[in-house]
């Protein structure tokens, strides 16, 4: 076909355009994602200016302020209050959480004992490592270790009283130790529990059906707290007469019923999700109802709801603080328990704790986010056809 | 069973065929779950009325008519002392009121802002978004509540150093103290008046829609209700001469006299909830604007709107949908969590029935009223909200 001759058609090749604003370049990366339009460019001024007015400030609190050594309250006050400090210094008390670092982690757990928690804390991490990489094999043992064997072996090894141990009673564990223990008892006891109550408000009959029901609204309507309370004055006055209930246990139950409703409702999420083929398709193989459940319908289920599972635990091991309010000493328990310690006492010894308590909060709370968005992606390129 | 019995005839059935009959294994299944229920209820009952007769305290809600003889600090209707434990419950509640309503208008003000800033090209802004999201929804409410409550509130000064804050307010360690307003005698047409307004309003916006409907041309609605409901009772407010005057709050060496208070127990808890259900809310509006395909807003710039309008025509409608279920659970979710107002010592439903469960004894009793109101508030909540839901539902034709 001959073009030569057309008119609209371009004879001569256009000259190079310069080559486009570089985005590679910082000042190109700066002009796209902070000054693209005006309006942008205000807001990035603005941010500027906020992190301009906190940031040096709390840096210098936080930090180049602080009091990092002492050994009391001397060390963290100024003069006019007693202490060593001149006139107007204001910094965190690193000391005090120094000081009170062991406490702060076993409560008032006896000095000498100290090595159980450890070894406790050991045994946990030996088995838990392995069943959060999903490389490793034999996940079933692995399961059935820190889910069965640990809190036996856990139990005798914190509670004592047998093969000789020293018998340490429950209100003097205190501390992360206690936190980690009401987490991990809630997770342990949500999860079958709640897959259960999930099964049980979808079944065809209808007194299960209601039961499950109204177990699940009413604990999931009522604030922790009065679940607590509930399990606190109500739990001793169930049981028959002369049976008396460990405080702590109490706390536990209360904790573990409500995760319960919880996890329920995130499970049925799940359940509702798998399409009615799958029940129909196991149902034709003649399979029963719990190989059904078990082998075809909960592995798709769960998978499914592996966010949802994992936001349950996170907001379980928050609602662990609240224990401190019915009376125990978890780690904000014990925290706020030493803000009228006469040794540490001072203004900034409260904030300064309560800022120690929320960082390992949100290090755990964090960590298992950002393990459950791991954990999706895996299973996600698992399900890639 | 009607096509079972066509196949094999009932009077072939064996006691096998029976004892693997799904229907008669149902039945069998519920009676003994009921058993046990019905067994443990029981066990349960008759072991709280031994106790309760042992310790010799008399069931039912006759407590609520005795004398209180505690005080509260924080009341929205008249308390004292001498007030019954009926009314001390009433106080508590209505302050779980207060703090919730307070608490969901902020939190949804700062979700909002947090969640679309979390969607916003500039990076800066994308990124101080999301620090503050992974910050508060990975800590505690009660260490927050605690944060504001030791760390902030209460570096505040004595009464006698009180700082002076424009408008007449005072600020110390008793909290913000503002002008309380002491209307006159004829302060009684302004409430009329506004209602008035609304109504003249709601009859404008009806008028106006009907006319762009068959004519196409607008009409300013907005500023017209703005002007109306603003503008008339002030007006009406000052025609009656302006029947309006102001206690001043006094700040003395040790008290603070006259004008209103807000406790810093209630700014403490306000505070922490909307912080920490904002974080949550933002989470909440961000997944339900990614929720509206990007078809949506193109075909919108396609037809011509501009942003905005495209904005507020086309994504938000949509994402709404999206949004309004899990934002109904985060409002409720605040609403529980105002419980934690106990541990700052702020008169919450369930502080002021703790205190009065101390005093009396009666835990089943408040239990039963904590049970009943929280489950009320639920239960109205997600009725209202389904019946918006389905209101706002996608209509397939």
């Amino acid at each position: 076909m001959n073009t030569k001759n057309l008119a609209y058609v371009r004879p001569e090749m256009i000259a190079p355009a310069p080559a486009p604003l570089s985005t590679r370049s910082a000042s190109g990366w700066i002009r796209i994602n902070l000054l693209a339009t005006p309006k942008d460019a205000a807001l990035t001024i603005l941010a500027v200016a906020l992190l301009v007015w906190l940031l040096p400030g709390m840096i210098n609190w936080l930090f180049v302020q602080a009091a990092w050594f002492g050994t009391d309250r001397s060390f963290c006050t100024t003069a006019v209050q007693g202490g060593i400090k001149p006139n107007g210094w204001s910094g965190a008390c690193w000391a005090f959480v120094g000081d009170r670092f062991q406490q702060f982690m076993f409560g008032r757990y006896p000095l000498d004992e100290r090595w159980r928690p450890m070894l406790v804390a050991i045994l946990f991490i030996a088995l838990l490592v392995p069943i959060l990489m999903p490389k490793l094999p034999r996940k079933g043992l692995n399961a059935l270790l820190l889910f069965v064997g640990l809190p036996i072996v856990a139990f005798f090894l914190l509670h004592g009283g047998v093969f000789g141990l020293q018998k340490v009673e429950t209100p003097l564990w205190g501390g992360l130790m206690v936190t980690l223990i009401l987490s991990f008892v809630g997770i342990a006891v949500s999860l079958p529990v709640g897959i259960l109550l999930a099964l049980g408000r979808r079944s065809t009959m209808p007194v299960i059906r209601v039961i499950c029901v109204t177990f699940i609204e009413v604990i999931r309507g009522v604030p922790l707290i009065t679940v607590l309370f509930m399990a606190n004055v109500m739990l001793p006055l169930f049981l028959p007469t002369g049976w008396t209930i460990d405080n702590f246990l109490r706390a536990l139950v209360g904790v573990a019923i409500f995760a319960s409703a919880y996890m329920a409702e995130v499970v049925r999420g799940g359940l509702q999700a798998i399409p009615k083929g799958q029940f129909e398709g196991a149902d034709s193989l003649g399979l029963s109802y719990w190989q059904k459940i078990r082998l075809i319908i909960m592995p798709q289920a769960l998978k499914l709801v592996i966010p949802g599972i994992v936001n349950t635990f996170i907001g379980l091991f928050k609602d662990t603080s609240l224990v401190s309010i019915i009376g125990m000493f978890d780690l904000l328990g014990i925290v706020q328990l030493n803000f009228t310690d006469t040794t540490w006492i001072s203004p900034v010894t409260p904030i300064t704790g309560l800022i120690f308590a929320g960082f390992i909060f949100w290090l755990f709370c964090f960590g298992m986010s950002r393990y459950s968005a791991f954990m999706e992606r895996h299973l996600d390129t698992n399900l890639k056809r | 069973m009607t096509d079972h019995a066509a196949i094999a005839p009932s009077e072939a059935r064996t006691l096998r065929s029976y004892i693997y009959d799904p229907k008669i294994r149902a039945i069998f299944f519920q009676i003994l779950t009921l058993v046990i229920v019905v067994g443990v209820g029981w066990s349960i009952f008759d072991n709280t009325v031994a106790n309760l007769a042992r310790s010799g305290t008399a069931s039912g809600y006759q407590f609520l008519k005795g004398r209180a003889g505690f005080d509260i600090g924080a009341s929205l209707i008249d308390y004292s002392s001498d007030s019954t434990y009926g009314r001390a419950i009433l106080v508590g509640f209505l302050n779980t009121i207060l703090v919730a309503f307070f608490g969901i208008i902020t939190a949804t003000t700062i979700g909002f802002i947090i969640g679309i800033g979390r969607l916003s090209k500039n990076w800066l802004i994308a990124k101080l978004c999301t620090v503050y999201v992974e910050v508060f929804r990975n800590i505690p409410v009660l260490l927050i509540i605690f944060f504001w409550y030791k760390g902030v509130l209460s570096s505040l000064p004595q009464v006698r150093d009180s700082v002076k804050l424009p408008l007449g307010m005072v600020l110390n360690n008793r909290g913000l103290a503002f002008p309380r307003p002491v209307w006159g005698d004829a302060a009684w047409v302004i409430p009329i008046a506004l209602l008035v307004a609304i109504v003249a309003t709601f009859f404008v916006a009806r008028w106006a829609k009907r006319r762009q409907m068959r004519t196409g041309k607008q009409f300013h609605t907005i500023w017209t209700a703005i002007g109306l409901i603003v503008g008339l009772p002030v007006l009406v407010f000052l025609a009656a001469g302006a029947p309006l005057t102001f206690d001043f709050p006094i700040a003395g060496r040790f008290n603070l006299s006259g004008g209103s208070v807000i406790a810093p127990e209630f700014v403490a808890l306000y505070l922490a909830l909307s912080f920490y259900t904002a974080s949550f809310i933002a989470e909440t509006i961000r997944a339900g604007i990614r929720a509206v395909a990007k078809g949506q807003s193109e075909a919108a710039a396609a037809l011509g709107l501009q942003p905005s309008t495209t904005t507020r025509l086309v994504v938000v409608p949509q994402a709404m949908r999206v949004i309004i279920p899990p934002l109904t659970s985060q409002y409720l979710n605040l609403t529980k969590n105002s419980s934690l107002g106990i541990a700052v010592g702020f008169p919450e439903l369930v502080a002021t029935g703790g205190t009065t469960m101390n005093q009396t004894g009666q835990a089943i009793e408040v239990v039963s009223i904590w049970l009943a109101v929280y489950l009320s508030i639920s239960i109205t909540t997600s009725l209202f909200m389904n019946w918006f839901n389905s209101k706002m539902a996608l209509v397939e034709r």
